[in-house]
């Protein structure tokens, strides 16, 4: 699978737009690389000892294959972003019958996400005006998220009841399917790749189960 | 109970009311006061009908319950008929309500969706959750963009609009659903005096060229004066004083409760305490001269 991800990173030329995904993941690659190679239960095939703990051959190969599934994930992932505008992957499930109230969930959280940052840098700004200390110690941070938070939670709260209104007002209740503004090609080359995919993965979970080909 | 207010077109035959409030009383779930306490209104296809009113006077209120809203969306108590061309509020559901009535709110970024990347896809929500074909979409968007002057918007992102910018959008959103009946609550509290007077222009155009009837609540009383075929002054959820725009805006009982009336009222106000006599056609000329100065800030001349 990481050779699958890679191999269509390349070929998109997405290769320095995956950096951040993938240092992002350095933390907890760190974590199981360590973790495993040192201390990994009954494990005697020693490489080095390091004081009271020895790196083994076993560790080593159980971390790389965790790193393998975790860097392959978070690429996946990555490829996902910077391949598919959010917009037309909810257009298309639309398209393809998944409800309008899922989609519109799924749409207004992405979507609302930049506006609640805004939101809060303006009331930190109101909070600051008004002699509020946010600077300085993490206690002192910590003290200021909480006139921070009330506002916040408050406003929101008070919007739901007008913003239920309003897409009761746009007909967002009315039945049958709603109309898609924009269709998206499909070409039959990308459909056999998307099929072919997927039955690889059957038949490769099919293999694992049975035994015949055991994966990591 | 107030008598009821007739805005229709002047001819033979009455024409059935595209909306009506007949002794309508209305109160919020959870409370026993009446905010709307024996309204009567009528507005006929085409026509225009400004609510004034002091704040908490129920104007918002007036809002929902007209558009439908009250109770079907949000519960509470609703006494008397509303119809809307016909069909009470009662026996509809919100998405018929929808398509009988839009209503825009005073805040505009509680009216748009937020899930639309473009103001274009913005205004193309309502339209779209009724499944129009997508040619009666575009159609309608653009005319509503059009109506608006706010094609160039089109491709920004909603929710990253100055505060005029959404009211329009917003604006645009539910006239794109072309209801025969606009309910709006203060639809230019955001904009400029230039945005207000495209505003208005682009109401005025609606109702004569669709026919639809419009109820606006509005505290720019100078833009009444214009718009409105009928004003209704609205205090204590009660109807104090109905009937022709320049009667209304005209009556002592406005500036008694707190509204200030268009610029010529004032002008001629002004002259009569000094005692100065002045023509009707020097007021309006003056007032217009200073309304396009600044209308928000004319003052009285003596």
């Amino acid at each position: 699978m990481l050779a699958i991800v890679l191999a269509i990173a390349l070929a998109a030329r997405l290769g320095r737009a995956m950096r951040p995904y993938l240092l992002a993941t350095l933390p907890l690659v760190i974590s199981i690389l360590l973790v495993n190679t040192f201390l990994y239960p009954g494990a005697t095939d020693r490489i080095l000892t390091l004081g009271p703990v020895s790196a083994t051959w076993t560790g080593l190969a159980e971390a790389l294959q965790a790193t393998a599934r975790v860097v392959a994930f978070a690429l996946s992932v990555a490829l996902l972003a910077l391949t598919t505008a959010i917009d037309d992957l909810l257009d298309d499930l639309e398209h393809r019958g998944l409800g309008r109230r899922t989609i519109f969930v799924i749409g207004s959280a992405i979507r609302t996400v930049p506006r609640m940052i805004e939101r809060a840098g303006e009331i930190v700004d109101a909070q600051r005006a008004r002699g509020l200390d946010t600077e300085g110690s993490v206690w002192r941070r910590a003290r200021g998220v909480v006139p921070l938070a009330g506002p916040m939670v408050l406003s929101a709260l008070s919007e739901v009841e007008e913003r239920t209104m309003a897409l009761e007002a746009r007909a967002f209740s009315a039945p049958g399917r709603r109309t898609t503004l924009r269709p998206l090609p499909d070409r039959p080359a990308e459909r056999a790749l998307r099929w072919g995919l997927f039955l690889a993965a059957v038949v490769l979970v099919g293999l694992s189960v049975s035994g015949r080909f055991p994966l990591p | 109970m107030s008598e009821a207010i007739v805005v229709n077109a002047v001819n033979d035959a009455p024409p059935t009311p595209a909306l009506l409030l007949d002794g309508v009383r209305y109160g919020y779930a959870g409370t026993r006061r009446w905010v709307l306490d024996g309204v009567n209104l009528e507005v006929a296809a085409g026509r225009v009908l400004g609510i004034v009113g002091p704040n908490e006077a129920g104007k918002s209120t007036l809002c929902l319950v007209a558009a439908g809203l009250a109770p079907a969306a949000i519960g509470g108590r609703l006494e008397g008929d509303v119809l809307l061309g016909g069909l009470s509020t009662r026996d509809a559901n919100p998405h018929q309500m929808a398509q009988r009535a839009g209503i825009l709110f005073q805040n505009p970024v509680t009216q748009l969706s937020a899930t639309a990347p473009t103001v274009y896809e913005e205004v193309a929500f309502g339209p779209r959750n009724l499944g129009l074909a997508v040619d009666e979409i575009a159609d309608r968007v653009e005319h509503a963009l059009g109506a608006l002057r706010i094609e160039a918007l089109g491709p920004r992102d909603p929710m990253r609009l100055s505060g005029g910018q959404a009211q329009l959008v917003a604006l645009a959103s539910v006239v794109a659903l072309r209801p025969p009946v606009l309910v709006l609550d203060e639809p230019t509290s955001q904009l400029d005096p230039a945005g207000t007077r495209l505003v208005g222009e682009a109401l005025a155009g609606l109702a004569a060229a669709t026919a639809t009837a419009i109820v606006v609540v509005e505290h720019k009383t100078w833009l009444l004066a214009d718009l409105a075929d009928a004003c209704a002054l609205v205090a204590d959820g009660r109807v104090v004083v109905h009937g022709a725009t320049a009667d209304v805006l005209a009556d002592d009982r406005l500036v008694e409760l707190g509204v200030e009336p268009p610029p010529a009222v004032r002008l001629r106000r002004a002259a009569a305490v000094r005692g100065v006599a002045l023509d009707s056609a020097v007021v309006d000329a003056v007032a217009a001269a200073r309304l396009a100065a600044d209308p928000d800030t004319v003052e009285p001349v003596p």
